[in-house]
């Protein structure tokens, strides 16, 4: 199928900007650990996966989808903070790089974990939205108000880190690890919290997800490395710069697919991320790296 | 990091000649021993083997902190160039092995040069190979006219299945063993050869400071690359070889983000830093995945309570233990039993 400058273009556009709220809010639980903590969860997809699980059988065992999304909003941020206690606290002071290792074992564990408590068959939480038609293109509803839920809540972690208390001092201890304690800062208590808002924001992105993809214990690893990348391109803890990644990296994926086989979108987005790195090592709007 | 024994030849040690004596008696004791299951022993043997040549490849970098989080990628060209060039032009695996390795040099040094020369290090170098990885699974399945995509494909049977040309010796278990335990003396050579060199030395030194090791002369860039064009050429040949033995090939078996991972896990839990923490490692995850596997089959009650679940057993542990390994023994299996030998023996 060739390429052309058409409605079925324009359509896969504008469904790669969907895409986009989507990826961004991944993204940016992600963005917010390694701003403030300085640690890559690996197991950050495995992450949104438990949250999807949760949100999926609370709404099976009979809880109205509001509800159900708060509980795996809920057990995902119980689940950073708990993350963040038993396994990042203990190699915090020793190299990054087993940092992101400790976590690639939570991956493997989770995933684990995950297969014998639920099985490997495809869960389908079985709500449908329908879709919109807006002149001859169709877009999924649910996805627009994944895109919307997604922006708001962008502002809503926005408006915490700049308007709260708490805020303040997380972004004060995200620029200087060393002098915020002597401050009076309890760092031990801001990375807490910080991986709980972390987490939770893995459970936002989980129910959203749960709308608009069936769940299964490997359903990480199909999305993991594209969150990476994202956060990479857009420069690690850069959230802003996440936000921009996510929407180039969807556009290429949404493009690719509908011009080519699925799998080409997402190679080409992932050379791409490849050859943006070497040009623009520190991300693609990189202030700290 | 331990304190190096400079220039040392190999200790060959009367350690060293059992060791080797052993394993290449092995199959006859595991014949004696286990007579009418030998063959599953051996599979057993020659996994764990293929898989400690791979590891140990990996290691080779990962010891000076070039943590890759996509060797999966190695191997992965290393599997497919050399079947599809058997399956679809009829080229033999004696060319097709070595245009796999160029292949996949290749494409470690045009991954890697940019990486070094902008100093590409720690989590980005991960998340970057972690790229590759991706990339290259991900054409593979796109390729699925040649690989059959996600269900991976197998290299075309010559003759009876046993053939030099095709270099096929699955069949003969016996003769698979010893392909495998070539394939693994010559991994820990390479090692040994580079734990000799000068490389060893001034890739130790840029581990640490690479500013101050370029000061005093060191091409960090290169001394780099050099690591790891050697690295990804041999991951392409244990790749190469374990398609030939195992006679199919799959994205996730051979290639992708799992085997990756594993890779890393594997090499940590044996032991980053010395000669044979690899193969410890290699020794270490498919004894435990087989055991647990055994034990689950074997034990009815165990089956019954787990069903189906008992197939992620092994990787739940697994994970489990990786998590302790790097909390509490970051040097590994037998990185820290050699360290404890050590402080007792001084």
């Amino acid at each position: 199928m060739d390429c052309q400058l058409d409605i079925f273009f324009l359509e896969a556009l504008l469904n790669g900007i969907l895409l986009a709220g989507l990826l961004a809010l991944l993204a940016l639980g992600l963005n917010l650990v390694f701003g403030v903590i300085d640690v890559v969860w690996i197991c950050y997809a495995e992450l949104v996966m438990v949250g999807m699980y949760g949100v999926h059988f609370s709404y099976k065992a009979g809880a109205p989808f509001l509800l159900a999304a708060a509980i795996g909003i809920a057990i995902v941020a119980v689940a950073g903070a708990l993350l963040h206690v038993l396994v990042i606290r203990p190699v915090l002071d020793s190299e990054p790089i087993n940092q992101l290792l400790v976590t690639g074992g939570v991956l493997f564990f989770l995933q684990a974990a995950a297969t014998m408590a639920f099985g490997i068959e495809f869960r389908n939480i079985g709500i449908s939205m329908g879709s919109a038609n807006v002149a001859d293109m169709s877009f999924s509803k649910s996805r627009i108000v994944s895109f919307v839920v997604a922006l708001v809540s962008m502002l809503g972690l926005w408006l915490f880190l700049r308007r709260s208390y708490i805020g303040t001092a997380i972004r004060a201890i995200a620029q200087d690890r060393q002098i915020m304690p002597l401050m009076g800062v309890d760092s031990r208590k801001i990375y807490i919290v910080t991986s709980a808002i972390g987490g939770g924001l893995a459970g936002l992105a989980a129910t959203l997800m749960v709308l608009n993809y069936d769940i299964y214990p490997q359903i990480g690893l199909q999305f993991g490395p594209l969150v990476f990348m994202i956060c990479v391109l857009g420069g690690l803890g850069n959230m802003v710069g996440g936000f921009v990644a996510a929407f180039i990296i969807s556009q290429f994926i949404a493009v690719g697919s509908s011009c080519f086989h699925t799998e080409w979108g997402y190679a080409v987005a992932f050379l791409f991320f490849m050859i943006a790195i070497f040009v623009r090592p520190q991300g693609l709007f990189g202030g700290k790296s | 990091m331990s304190a190096p024994d400079i220039a040392r030849w190999p200790r060959i040690s009367v350690g060293a000649i059992a060791g080797l004596a052993f394993v290449l008696l092995l199959p006859f004791i595991v014949r004696l021993l286990f007579g009418p299951s030998e063959k599953y022993y051996l599979h057993l043997l020659i996994q764990i083997l293929i898989w400690a040549f791979i590891y140990t490849s990996w290691a080779l970098m990962g010891r000076f902190g070039l943590t890759s989080l996509g060797h999966g990628a190695f191997t992965g060209i290393g599997a497919y160039v050399t079947v599809l060039l058997w399956n679809f032009a009829g080229i033999t695996p004696w060319i097709g092995i070595p245009v796999a390795i160029l292949m996949s040099t290749v494409v470690g040094v045009l991954i890697g040069y940019p990486c070094f020369s902008l100093r590409i290090t720690g989590h980005y170098f991960g998340l970057l190979t972690l790229a590759l990885t991706e990339f290259v699974r991900l054409c593979i399945v796109g390729l699925r006219d040649y690989t059959g995509g996600s269900l991976g494909t197998q290299p075309r049977r010559y003759g009876d299945g046993i053939s030099l040309y095709a270099l096929q010796f699955e069949p003969d278990r016996m003769l698979a063993y010893y392909v495998a335990v070539a394939l693994w003396l010559f991994g820990l050579f390479v090692w040994w050869r580079v734990d000799r060199s000068m490389d060893r030395y001034a890739l130790d030194a840029a581990s640490q400071d690479e500013d101050a090791a370029s000061s005093v002369g060191i091409n960090v860039t290169r001394e780099k690359l050099k690591i790891t064009a050697l690295s990804s050429g041999m991951c392409a040949l244990g790749g190469a070889i374990f398609a030939q033995y195992q006679m199919y090939i799959g994205p996730d078996t051979i290639a992708g983000l799992g085997v990756s991972l594993n890779m890393v896990f594997a090499v940590v839990s044996g032991g980053v830093w010395v000669m044979l923490g690899p193969t410890v490692g290699a020794i270490f995850t498919q004894v435990l995945s087989e055991v647990l596997r055994v034990a689950i089959q074997g034990s009815a009650t165990l089956k019954s309570a787990l069903g189906s679940a008992a197939l992620a057993l092994d990787s739940l542990i697994y994970g489990l233990l990786l998590i302790l390994f790097i909390i509490y023994m970051p040097k590994g299996i037998l990185g820290t039993i050699l360290e404890r030998r050590k402080r007792r023996r001084s």
